[in-house]
C-alpha cells in the first residue's frame, strides 16, 4: 500500500489527501455534544481566572458559580439531576481560555458553558462557543468589543451594557442643583475594552452637559506605575474625577497618590475597585472609602430575585461581613439563576432551545430581571453606589436608592 | 514646570527603591553568571512576609525587615544549595529555567496561602506627604530612598571593607583563579545568592507599601528589574542604581507629555545605550575592575 502511495503522481496523492482531509473535516465539523444521560449529574464548564491579572475577580467568579451548584443541588438539582461543575483555570490568558474552552466542549463534552472573568477572556471564549453551539452566559464579559463580534449565542449577566455603566454617575451629576454642579472632570483610564468605554461615554455625556475636561488619559494596559498620570490630574484640579480601572490595582494606586497629594476632588467614581469590598477598604483605609463611587448591578440588601438567600448562602461558605462580597460573585451567581430558569421553561439541555428561549424571555436574577437583545446585551440599567458610612450603599436613580449621596465627598483622613 | 520637577523628585526616590530590587540580581548575575528570574517573585514574598508580621504583630512595617531580611537570607541559602547548585552547565541559560520554577512555586504558594486579591501595607507613612516647593513628596518614598542608601552602602562596605567581601570580589574577577587562591567557592556563591535574596526583603517592604500587590505581582517587576540591570551593565551596583533611577525619571516625566510612550522611551534609550555600550553604562568588565 505505502510502495503505491508513493508511486503516485504528486498531484494525484495531494487530491487524495484533499478528500481524505475533508471527509474527516466533515465528521468533525461543529454540532454540540449529545445532552449526557438522564440519572448522571448535568455537566457544567468554564474557565476561570485563578492565576493572573484577573486573578482576584477570577476567585469571586468561581465563588458565586459553586454557591448557584451547591444551591441548586441542595433544591433538587436540574431537571432533577445534580449539577456539577468543571471548571479549568485559564490564567488571565486569551490562548489559554479559548483552549480551556475547547477542550471542555470537546473533550469534557460538558453539557452548559459558562463564562469567564472580563470582555478580553470572553471574546476568545465566545468563538469557541459559538462554533460549538453552546448558549453562552458571561458574568463579566459586556465590552462593546464583544458585542461587536455578532455573537448570537451570547447573553451578558449584567443589568446593562459596560459601555453604559457610568451613565447613572453622569445623571446624577447633571441632576444636582446647577449652584453645586462640579464645572470640570479629570478622566483616567487603562487601555481596556471593559474599562475604557465606560469612561469615555461619560466623558462625552459630560461634556455635552458643560462639564470641562481638565484632563484625560488613557494609560497603556502594561503600565505598572500611574504616579505620573494621578500627579497630572492632582495639577489639574478637576472638580470630580473619573476612573476607569478594570480591576482594583488603578482605583487603589490613584487614591493613595491623591491622599499623599492632598487632592479632594468633590466625587470619585470607578468602574472598579470600590466594588471590591473589603480588598478596597484594607487597601486604603476603610476612613477613606467615604464618599467614592462605582456603578453596580448589585446590592447586598436589594429586594431582587433570591438575594436574601444569597447572601445567607454566602455568608454560611465564605464568612466575613456583606460589605466584603465581591460583585463577580452574584454576577456568577446570576448565570446560574438565568441557566436554571432557561432549562426549567424548556424542559430541556438543548443548547439551541436554550439560546432561542434566553432571546425571547425575561428572567429573575439576584440583580434584578434581565432580557437581552440579539446579540446578547442586556435592557436593564445599572445604579450607582456610594461609601457611606464604611458601606457601599446605592445612592441614585430614587428607584434603587436607599441613602442620599454625600456630596461633595469628605476630605481625606 | 511644577509638574516635571514633582516627576523628576518622584522618580529619584522611586527609582531608588527600583535600584534595590535590582541590587540583588545583578549581584547574584555579577558573582555566578546565573540570571534570577525569581527575583520579582522574592519582592513580592518579602512584602507579604512584612504584610503579614506588621498584620500580626502589630508592629510597625520597617521593624519587620528585623525579621524577614535574615528569612529572606536563609531562604535564598536553601534555594542556591537545593536547586542552583545543581546546575553544572550552561549556568546562564539553565538558570533562567530553574529559577522561572522558583518564582512558580513562590507565586503558587503565596496564592494557596494569601489568596488573589490585592492587598497593600500599611502604616501611617504610606499615606503622609510634605511640601517641597509646590511639590508633595511622600514620606514612604523618601524612607525607601534612604533605606535603599542605608543597605546599598551596607552592601558596598561589606563588598569592600570585609574579607569575605574581598573573596565575593575575587569570584567576580576570575572564579578559577579565586579557587587556585583557597576561596571557596561554592560557600561564596552560597552567601552572595543569599545576600541577593535578603535584598528583595527590603525591596519587598517598600513596593508593598507603594503599590497594591497580589502573588501574581512579581511578573511586572522582573521584566522591569532586568532591563535596568541590563541597562546599568549586568553585575553592576553602580550600574543598577544609575539605570534605576535614569528610568524611573524617564518614564515619570514622558508620562506628563505622552503616557503611551513613557515605557517605549525608556526601552529606545536602552536600545541607544546598547549599541553604543553593549556592556551597559557601567559594563560587567567595569564593574569587575571595581
Amino acid at each position: 500500500m505505502m510502495r503505491f502511495l508513493l508511486r503516485l503522481p504528486i498531484r494525484w496523492l495531494l487530491s487524495i489527501l484533499t478528500i481524505f482531509g475533508l471527509a474527516l473535516s466533515a465528521t468533525a465539523s461543529p454540532s454540540q455534544a449529545a445532552p449526557s444521560s438522564a440519572g448522571s449529574p448535568i455537566t457544567v464548564g468554564f474557565s476561570v481566572s485563578l492565576t493572573g491579572d484577573f486573578s482576584g475577580d477570577g476567585k469571586a467568579v468561581l465563588q458565586g458559580y459553586k454557591l448557584w451548584a451547591s444551591h441548586i443541588n441542595s433544591h433538587g438539582g436540574l431537571m432533577g439531576r445534580k449539577v456539577k461543575l468543571i471548571w479549568y483555570d485559564d490564567a488571565s490568558s486569551e490562548t489559554q481560555v479559548a483552549t480551556n474552552y475547547t477542550k471542555l466542549m470537546t473533550s469534557d463534552k460538558v453539557d452548559l458553558a459558562f463564562g469567564p472573568f472580563s470582555s478580553l477572556l470572553t471574546i476568545p471564549a465566545g468563538r469557541v462557543a459559538q462554533r460549538w453551539g453552546y448558549a453562552f452566559l458571561g458574568p463579566a464579559g459586556g465590552g462593546p468589543s464583544v458585542f461587536q463580534q455578532g455573537f448570537k449565542n451570547y447573553f451578558f449577566v449584567q443589568p446593562a451594557p459596560v459601555k453604559d455603566n457610568l451613565l447613572s454617575f453622569v445623571h446624577w451629576v447633571t441632576n444636582l442643583p446647577k449652584s453645586k454642579r462640579p464645572t470640570s472632570a479629570a478622566y483616567l483610564t487603562v487601555d481596556d475594552p471593559f474599562a475604557t468605554p465606560e469612561v469615555q461615554t461619560a466623558e462625552a455625556a459630560l461634556h455635552k452637559a458643560g462639564v470641562k475636561t481638565a484632563y484625560s488619559v488613557v494609560i497603556p494596559a502594561e503600565a505598572t506605575d500611574f504616579q505620573s498620570e494621578a500627579l497630572k490630574a492632582v495639577h489639574s484640579r478637576a472638580q470630580i474625577v473619573v476612573i476607569g480601572s478594570p480591576g482594583a490595582n488603578l482605583s487603589i494606586a490613584l487614591i493613595h497618590t491623591f491622599i499623599q497629594q492632598h487632592y479632594n476632588p468633590r466625587a470619585i467614581v470607578a468602574t472598579s475597585g470600590p466594588d471590591q469590598g473589603k480588598q478596597f477598604s484594607d487597601a486604603i483605609k476603610l476612613a477613606n472609602t467615604e464618599g467614592i463611587m462605582v456603578p453596580e448591578g448589585w446590592w447586598y440588601g436589594a429586594h431582587t430575585y433570591q438575594n436574601k438567600t444569597f447572601v445567607r448562602e454566602y455568608l454560611k461558605a465564605y464568612h466575613g461581613k456583606v460589605a466584603d462580597i465581591s460583585q463577580d460573585t452574584p454576577e456568577a451567581y446570576s448565570v446560574g439563576q438565568v441557566v436554571q430558569q432557561a432549562v426549567a421553561k424548556t424542559h430541556s439541555l438543548s443548547n439551541a432551545t436554550l439560546i432561542k428561549t434566553l432571546h425571547s424571555g425575561k428572567f429573575n436574577t439576584v440583580q434584578g430581571p434581565m432580557r437581552w437583545n440579539s446579540i446578547g446585551e442586556p435592557q436593564g440599567q445599572m445604579f450607582l453606589v456610594q461609601w457611606l458610612h464604611g458601606k457601599p450603599l446605592p445612592v441614585y436613580p430614587g428607584k434603587f436608592a436607599v441613602a442620599r449621596a454625600e456630596y461633595p465627598k469628605p476630605n481625606w483622613h | 514646570m511644577d509638574l516635571i520637577f514633582g516627576a523628576i523628585v518622584t522618580g529619584i526616590l522611586a527609582g531608588g527603591v527600583y535600584a534595590l530590587m535590582a541590587s540583588g540580581l545583578t549581584l547574584v548575575f555579577g558573582v555566578m553568571d546565573i540570571i534570577n528570574i525569581a527575583q520579582g517573585a522574592l519582592v513580592i514574598l518579602g512584602a507579604y512576609l512584612s504584610f503579614s508580621l506588621a498584620g500580626r504583630l502589630h508592629i510597625d512595617p520597617l521593624f519587620t525587615l528585623i525579621l524577614t531580611i535574615p528569612l529572606m537570607f536563609v531562604l535564598g541559602v536553601i534555594v542556591e544549595i537545593a536547586v542552583i547548585r545543581r546546575i553544572r552547565r550552561d549556568r546562564t541559560m539553565f538558570s533562567i529555567l530553574v529559577t522561572f520554577a522558583v518564582a512558580l512555586i513562590i507565586e503558587g504558594a503565596l496564592t494557596r496561602i494569601y489568596g488573589a486579591d490585592l492587598v497593600q501595607i500599611n502604616a501611617p507613612y504610606v499615606d503622609a506627604s510634605f511640601k517641597v516647593g509646590s511639590v508633595y513628596v511622600t514620606y514612604i518614598y523618601l524612607i525607601g530612598f534612604i533605606l535603599s542608601a542605608v543597605l546599598l552602602l551596607a552592601l558596598y562596605a561589606f563588598l569592600y571593607r570585609t574579607k569575605f567581601g574581598q573573596g565575593i570580589r575575587a569570584t567576580v574577577q576570575n572564579r578559577t583563579a579565586a579557587e587556585l587562591i583557597g576561596i571557596d567557592v561554592a560557600r561564596v556563591e552560597t552567601v552572595t545568592f543569599g545576600i541577593g535574596v535578603s535584598l528583595a526583603a527590603a525591596g519587598g517592604m517598600v513596593y508593598g507599601a507603594v503599590n497594591p500587590f497580589n502573588p501574581v505581582s512579581g511578573y511586572d517587576l522582573i521584566s522591569r528589574l532586568l532591563a535596568i540591570i541590563i541597562l546599568g551593565g549586568m553585575g553592576s551596583l553602580t550600574g543598577a542604581l544609575a539605570a534605576a533611577l535614569l528610568m524611573l525619571v524617564i518614564e515619570n516625566v514622558t508620562s506628563i507629555y505622552a503616557p503611551v510612550w513613557a515605557s517605549t522611551v525608556f526601552y529606545v534609550v536602552l536600545a541607544v545605550v546598547l549599541l553604543v555600550r553593549p556592556q551597559g553604562i557601567f559594563g560587567s568588565l567595569s564593574a569587575r575592575r571595581q
